[in-house]
């Protein structure tokens, strides 16, 4: 536990990327098998479940800090991370203190009390905090509460890895994709020695594109490319191997169970086909909404309804694998001609095509993405015809560019102290607009929060505001004196019952301070209501 | 409280019986003042009472003004109230005011802390009836680990930037952490150097207290010289042109603030050390258990949530504010 711990402790004090792989790599180098295969875990979002229940958690911090448990829950709403306000309150500050359990040891003990009652586990918590020093406490709570996210990208920690045992990094994110146990795996198995069939159940690591950075000419020659729409729905990899058909989503969850009716295509595909493409709704030759798709991702269990009311579609934009031939690295122009010859043969209703257009000149692809809104995509994916099928986030063949978003200006209302980077700092913000009323004078109704869009700076300056102008306190929360008014940006808007406003927007951020408007001349809601899409 | 000894007006805390301010932050005729950051000496009043060894810190921050010194202890009776200055540990001169007016005592304790940091004379303990206390880490996640140790790491930090032949530099205000660091880093790792603010301030210093040779950072400095040494620089500098001359360098930040990871990620320093000049939240309730008082009036830091908890607690406790918190919980102003 120490190691690891340590090793947290050395990303926490560091900016520098070098330092990070250099802290990853020298863990990796000494640390035991089992304890790696957990590490790894941890960095790839395969966190162990959380032990208990964080309110049973958070009034025995309190207890054992002997404070009152509202005076827990305020420095927890400053600290701005619950498992950092346990540790500073209940961590051995004198340095002398060592957890002899190693990771491994520590998760598994974590995991054989998950069936006990909460008084055993409890009684476990403690005899372990006592003895923890600061960042073996922090890397504890973060694994109980079942929150483990540190500053570390799975692209670092494979780049660690691949440093460490002298494998590709590219095979490494191989290997790593799919769900794996870490309770059993071990880093043999996992790492070093895959044997073939276990890699046969894994999606290809995704090749994800960048939002377009530069003007369309600068990106040479139109007839290089092909422009695709972009589709809102989920990124898929429709896999058949072994007689088995099994779709993984981008974010790398094994989703064959949600969509029951894709086992239709097991006596279509061939075995080796993988297919990537997007999971879209799609019904009476009209596509869904991205809301329509979360009704059937919701579910564990699809019943017969659901699946009539929201039947599912894979829009499939490229061919990864054919024949049991790994075609990533023939031109995309290749694996398109095998992709269309093969969704032609397929004629299939659960598997369509997304459209590729040649491009002549860059007026077309302007032109398309004026029309992308009307086309029901969210914007437009420009990829280079003769490059292969990269692995994450590459920077060059393939562009996404979204279309703009609807905006809005809004006034704040409410505020709340932040997380993580921003703890202690009022950085989530409730935005209004105004309502007549044909009884009384209008009034600011709350329509949405958003937490992202401003700099540094600005946060620090709208912060200071919010000390300054708070009106009550509610908990963690403050109502704020109508003065500040902002452009907020979303994706998409429809009629919502569960809002106050009657209206729902996605993915809400600030676009920027308008500090030229006073909360007059903020819109209404009716104006927002206006930019609802007819059916 | 009937005929309160000091109230809080648009102006500074004020003592009506003798016609005097504490910390005044609008110009008044006359002001006490606990110490020389800039929130609690301001400028514009016609006459000032200090602590002596303040004296010569807050000339040079404001300059020729009329200014009395006293000494710790030293008894000041204007209309039949008593003023006094004790130690209050928080910087080099800083003090708490004593106000006693027939056997009812009040103490105002400006900024303090507890742990003897070597350069500041002591804090002392004055009981009393009434405390009015900062909590600028008035919240218990607050926990200073000594001075003794922190030191350690922060030799430990500068030794590593020596062996990889980088400049260690570290942000610290230029009154009071600076010269903290200054007194108690091991200066035979290598050299201290200083930005020109904290030098002036050095030399404020060196007429009061022993301190450290340090060496002034000017334009001829070559950036090869500063390798493997430490340079101790004020917060604001932190991003500047100055700063990059110091290439190859580490940054690293010494303040309370640095508690919070999220803090220290703000911060984009590389290092944080987690070193303060005020009281952590056991020391808050160890001084306002021995002062013995009644009344606690919180001023700057958390000071809702605190005083929430003391009465909670038994006690008679109560917010007043101040404008000493508009430095806040970013600024360096610690």
């Amino acid at each position: 536990m120490n190691d690891f711990a340590h090793l947290i402790s050395e990303l926490d004090r560091t900016n520098k990327t070098n330092q990070k792989v250099d802290a990853l790599v020298q863990y990796f180098n000494k640390a035991n098998n089992k304890d790696k295969v957990w590490a790894i875990a941890l960095f790839s979002h395969r966190r162990p479940k959380r032990l208990i229940k964080t309110t049973s958690l958070r009034s025995m911090a309190a207890k054992s800090a002997e404070i009152p448990l509202w005076l827990f829950e305020d420095s927890y709403h400053i600290v701005g991370d619950l498992a950092e306000t346990i540790s500073h309150l209940v961590c051995q500050k004198d340095r002398t203190h060592h957890n002899a359990l190693k990771l491994h040891e520590l998760i598994s003990h974590m995991i054989d009390n998950r069936g006990e009652d909460e008084e055993k586990q409890l009684a476990f918590i403690i005899s372990q905090w006592k003895s923890m020093d600061f960042y073996s406490c922090f890397v504890f709570n973060k694994l109980i509460t079942g929150g483990f996210r540190i500053g570390v990208s799975q692209k670092l920690m494979t780049r660690s890895l691949a440093k460490s045992t002298g494998i590709d990094e590219d095979v490494i994110a191989y290997r790593l994709m799919g769900d794996w146990d870490p309770k059993h795996i071990t880093f043999e198995e996992l790492i070093l020695n895959p044997d073939k069939d276990a890699l046969s159940y894994k999606p290809y690591p995704f090749y994800l594109a960048y939002a377009l950075d530069k003007k369309l000419d600068e990106l040479g020659s139109p007839k290089d490319w092909f422009y695709e729409y972009k589709w809102d729905g989920i990124r898929v990899q429709l896999i058949k191997r072994k007689d088995q058909v099994m779709m993984w989503s981008r974010g790398e969850e094994l989703i064959t169970n949600q969509f029951p009716e894709i086992q239709a295509l097991k006596d279509v595909l061939a075995n080796g086909t993988v297919l990537d493409g997007e999971l879209l709704v799609y019904k009476e030759n009209k596509m869904g909404s991205f809301n329509d798709l979360q009704k059937r991702l919701g579910r564990k269990n699809v019943g017969k309804k659901t699946l009539e009311q929201y039947p599912i579609v894979v829009r499939s934009y490229d061919l990864l694998e054919y024949n049991t031939r790994d075609l990533r690295n023939e031109t995309y122009d290749h694996r398109r001609i095998q992709l269309e010859s093969l969704v032609e043969k397929l004629n299939h209703p659960l598997i369509q095509l997304s459209d590729r257009y040649h491009i002549q000149k860059w007026e077309e692809v302007h032109h398309a993405y004026q029309n992308a809104r009307s086309n029901r995509s969210e914007g437009l994916m420009l990829k280079q015809r003769n490059t292969s099928y990269k692995i994450g986030r590459k920077k060059g063949d393939w562009w996404k560019w979204k279309v703009e978003p609807l905006t809005i200006d809004a006034v704040l209302t409410y505020a709340m102290r932040g997380h993580g980077r921003r703890s202690n700092l009022f950085t989530d913000y409730t935005f209004a607009l105004w309502k007549s009323s044909e009884t009384s004078q209008n009034e600011l109704v709350t329509f949405a929060k958003a937490y992202s869009g401003l700099t540094d700076a600005e946060f620090k300056e709208v912060d200071a505001f919010i000390k300054k102008n708070t009106l009550e306190r509610f908990g963690p929360v403050r109502s704020v004196q109508p003065e500040l008014v902002f452009e907020i940006a979303f994706e998409g808007v429809a009629n919502s019952s569960r809002h106050k406003s009657g209206v729902a927007v996605r993915f809400p951020r600030i676009l920027r301070w308008r500090k030229d408007k006073s909360i007059n001349e903020a819109n209404t809601v009716d104006d927002l209501k206006s930019l609802i899409p007819n059916e | 409280m009937k005929n309160p000894l000091l109230v809080f007006t648009d102006k500074g805390i004020y003592c009506p019986k003798a016609d005097v301010y504490i910390d005044a932050w609008k110009p008044v005729e006359r002001n006490i003042v606990s110490h020389g950051h800039a929130d609690h000496s301001k400028w514009g009043h016609q006459h000032y009472l200090t602590h002596l060894n303040n004296v010569p810190i807050i000339k040079h921050r404001l300059g020729d003004i009329s200014t009395q010194g006293v000494n710790w202890g030293d008894v000041t009776d204007i209309n039949g109230v008593k003023f006094s200055l004790h130690p209050a540990g928080h910087v080099v001169g800083s003090s708490q005011v004593k106000v006693e007016h027939k056997g009812e005592v009040w103490v105002f304790t400006g900024d303090y802390k507890r742990e003897d940091d070597g350069i500041s004379t002591p804090f002392e303990l004055v009981k009393c009836n009434t405390f009015i206390t900062e909590c600028t880490f008035g919240l218990p996640p607050f926990k200073w680990q000594p001075q003794k140790e922190v030191i350690k790491e922060i030799n430990q930090f500068w030794e590593e930037c020596k062996k990889t032949n980088q400049t260690a530099v570290l942000f610290a205000y230029s009154l009071g952490k600076a010269q903290r660091l200054i007194y108690n880093l091991d200066q035979s790792i290598g050299t201290i150097y200083t930005h020109a603010a904290v030098e002036n301030m050095n030399e404020v210093i060196r007429g009061i207290k022993n301190l450290p040779k340090t060496v002034r950072i000017t334009r001829d400095t070559k950036r090869e010289e500063l390798i493997g040494n430490l340079v101790i620089a004020p917060p604001s500098t932190h991003g500047s042109p100055w700063i990059r001359k110091m290439v190859p360098y580490v940054t690293a930040t010494a303040s309370g603030w640095m508690t919070f990871r999220g803090a220290r990620r703000r911060r984009a320093v590389d290092r944080g050390f987690v070193l303060s000049d005020h009281v952590d939240f056991g020391d808050l309730m160890k001084t306002i258990r021995e002062t013995e008082a009644e009344n606690i009036i919180c001023t700057h830091g958390y000071k809702e949530i605190f005083s929430k908890y003391l009465s909670e607690i038994g006690y008679n406790a109560y917010v007043e504010n101040t404008p000493f918190e508009e430095s806040d919980n970013l600024i360096e102003d610690e």
